[in-house]
């Protein structure tokens, strides 16, 4: 996917003035926090659970190697096939090879970010292959030729208004002036509309949660029952995963799944979790004749060892965009790639580089809520943080930045001029703003008095102020 | 020219400072692998006996909107079943996993029409049998094999699951050392797992529209679980 990272400003910008974008965000709010928030409460074992999830992953990412052939020794023991695919042209190719093998026409698609990650949908069209997203929201999106702007929630920015114009742009064949008011009768007409397109399918193409070790599964987690009549009904099944969602036991995958579904959509399972190992065995009635899973790296290999590993323990559950003033205000698509929030303003610059994605880890108040409701405990405002100074080591920061910058340490490491100059200042607006109690503008500070008055000081400085408490014991 | 495997493999030990593990390391990594240990478990179904987990299971399968029936044995189901498509005013006919053949005798409900096989998409009614019950969140495991095609599990718009007393347990650990123990001692292809093993818990949903959720988005809208008693 072509990134639009750079340009991180003027998207939120205009996110910021789209009243049916705003009006749309107002929904996570009462969606998803209260139910997480309910849910959570309901188990008291829940901030150990999140503890043995962050071992399990710290663990798996210390031995990956070990653990991911391992996974491809079962795989291919039950007559699966990994494909090792270093960049997304090489994880294009590998699944463009198995579409012509099997001569196919059309793929169905469950939902997938590392198949958004490595640009696959836009890949197979220009190979005259038509892929069909079967998630009821990335449908929805395909159809308005849009990313996703959520990971589990591809299509929150959308309204019904929106999505009924679509339905009645592209499903043509149908009653122009049929009902599409009640979310019923959106999620009707899309069934329909899938239903065959899933037994014409010459090839299924999943995601993957997690990649089990011990015996080779793939799994999906869904609420819909796309993924799995997506597996299920193509005649090869493709899994796309990045190579850090493995784990080593079915054990292991039942301790982190007590997190993911109640920290993603408030559940405390998602409606369907499927494990699939192999391609259909000689005896069963239904089921893929292949069984491939392509494995991705895509620059994940060289975050191990460094401060962003602990990146790689993260489960796509989405609390930290849930949870995220920046996200709820501006939502996704501002964030110019595939992963947005908090998690994606840290990912995004280990995959696609700091120079195209430098804005997203300065998108972010460091409120903190980010990492307080992230299920495997990912310090993300450090990693934030990490990015900032990095940013700023290379010379990536603005001018204004830099300038300020070099201002304020030039203060900060002189105290007696610093107090001086702090001290003067205060003396100077508090006497200026005695009256109002605040600024409506100042100079130096209009990004400030923009959108928010200044509370004028009282006249004291806080070192000011502490020296004479401590003074007065 | 290495592969991209050996070359991904030698960038995650580069990172890593490390060569390929060997030794004592890797073996204590495999025997791991071999003898899987249990991480910490919620207390919820911990000390229930048989009656307590089926109460504990029922009151979960109702939270994930199924509906429930509980009878005494096996030959109750099919006049249930009838019962219960007529409630809910659907066709009487259905698709049955071969699994159930056997077990259920269909003879004294001679309005029902009962198919056996995997489902084409085109029945509005299916029944199977389930692997286990987990009652800790009320979710059925379902395994692919022979006699339990996965196709009846999400292409019908209805799903019955029979489930047996003896099928319930307390946490998903307990369905994998289940899952496990069927499989001990087998070789080759599927020696780990089934092709593929559902844990269904409730009916297919979306929230995709505005976040508001709604029931039987592609897999069945209703999940109504028979719980038999012995």
């Amino acid at each position: 996917m072509q990134s639009t990272s750079h340009s991180f400003k003027q998207n939120a910008h205009h996110a910021l003035n789209d009243a049916t974008l705003q009006r749309a965000l107002g929904n996570i709010k009462t969606g998803f926090q209260e139910k997480r928030r309910q849910v959570i409460e309901a188990l008291p074992e829940f901030e150990s659970l999140r503890d043995a999830g962050r071992d399990i992953k710290n663990h798996t990412l210390a031995n990956l190697d070990f653990y991911l052939e391992r996974f491809e020794e079962n795989v291919v023991a039950n007559g699966g096939v990994v494909h090792w695919c270093r960049t997304p042209a090489e994880a294009r190719e590998t699944i463009l090879a198995i579409c012509r093998r099997r001569n196919a026409k059309t793929v169905t698609k469950g939902k997938s970010m590392v198949a958004e990650e490595i640009g696959l949908n836009q890949f197979l069209e220009a190979n005259a292959i038509e892929p069909i997203e079967t998630d009821l929201g990335e449908y929805i999106i395909q159809l308005r030729n849009e990313p996703p702007s959520h990971i589990i929630a591809p299509a929150i920015h959308v309204t019904r208004e929106q999505i009924a114009d679509d339905f009645r742009r592209h499903h043509t064949e149908l009653d122009p002036n049929r009902r599409l008011e009640e979310p019923r009768d959106f999620t009707d007409e899309a069934r329909a509309q899938l239903r065959d397109r899933y037994f014409q399918a010459d090839v299924g193409i999943t995601g993957a949660n997690f990649l089990i070790a011990e015996t080779g599964s793939t799994v999906i987690v869904t609420n819909e029952g796309n993924g799995d009549m997506t597996q299920l009904l193509g005649k090869a099944h493709v899994v796309v995963a990045s190579l850090e969602k493995v784990v080593p036991t079915l054990d292991d995958a039942a301790t982190i799944l007590r997190l993911l579904a109640r920290s993603a959509t408030g559940q405390e399972m998602s409606v369907y979790t499927t494990f699939s190992t192999g391609p259909r065995r000689a005896e069963d009635l239904d089921g893929p004749e292949e069984f491939h899973v392509v494995l991705l790296d895509n620059g994940r290999s060289a975050m191990l060892g460094t401060e962003f590993q602990d990146m790689l323990r993260c489960i796509r559950c989405a609390a930290c965009m849930n949870h995220c003033p920046v996200y709820a205000a501006v939502g996704g698509h501002a964030y110019g790639w595939v992963y947005p929030g908090p998690m994606g303003a840290v990912l995004t610059p280990s995959l696609i580089g700091i120079e195209e994605a430098g804005h997203l880890p300065n998108a972010s108040t460091f409120c903190g809520r980010c990492e307080s409701v992230c299920p495997m405990r990912i310090p993300l405002p450090k990693m934030m943080r990490h990015y900032r100074t990095r940013e700023f080591e290379r010379g990536l920061a603005p001018p204004k930045a830099k300038a300020g910058l070099k201002l304020w340490a030039f203060l900060a490491t002189r105290p007696a001029l610093y107090r001086l100059l702090t001290g003067a200042a205060a003396r100077v607006l508090g006497a200026l703003g005695r009256r109002a109690g605040r600024f409506k503008s100042l100079p130096l500070a209009g990004g400030w008095t923009g959108v928010r008055d200044m509370p004028a000081p009282e006249g004291k400085t806080f070192h000011a102020l502490w020296a004479e408490r401590r003074a007065a014991r | 020219m290495s592969s991209a495997r050996d070359q991904i493999l030698g960038s995650i030990r580069k990172s890593l400072g490390r060569d390929a593990l060997g030794g004592e390391a890797a073996a204590a990594l495999r025997q791991g692998l071999a003898t899987p240990t249990r991480n910490l478990i919620p207390d919820r179904t911990a000390g229930l006996d048989d009656s307590g987990l089926v109460r504990q299971l029922v009151m979960k399968l109702g939270e994930a909107a199924c509906s429930v029936d509980e009878v005494a044995s096996l030959d109750e189901v099919p006049g249930r079943i009838a019962a219960w498509l007529q409630r809910e005013n659907l066709p009487a006919r259905l698709v049955q996993a071969p699994a159930l053949q056997d077990g259920l005798d269909w003879s004294k409900t001679p309005t029902l029409e009962v198919k056996t096989g995997t489902s084409d998409g085109s029945e509005d009614t299916s029944v199977t049998p389930v692997f286990a019950a987990i009652s800790e969140t009320g979710t059925l495991m379902l395994q692919s094999d022979a006699v339990t095609p996965t196709g009846l599990n999400f292409l019908p718009e209805n799903h019955i699951a029979v489930v047996r007393r003896s099928q319930v347990v307390g946490p998903l650990e307990d369905a994998w050392a289940r899952l496990r123990s069927a499989r001990a001692g087998a070789e080759g292809v599927g020696h780990t797992m089934p092709r593929t093993v559902n844990l269904i818990t409730g009916p297919s949903r979306t929230g995709d529209i505005e976040q508001k959720i709604q029931m039987g988005a592609h897999g069945p809208r209703r999940l109504h679980v028979i719980v038999v008693d012995g």
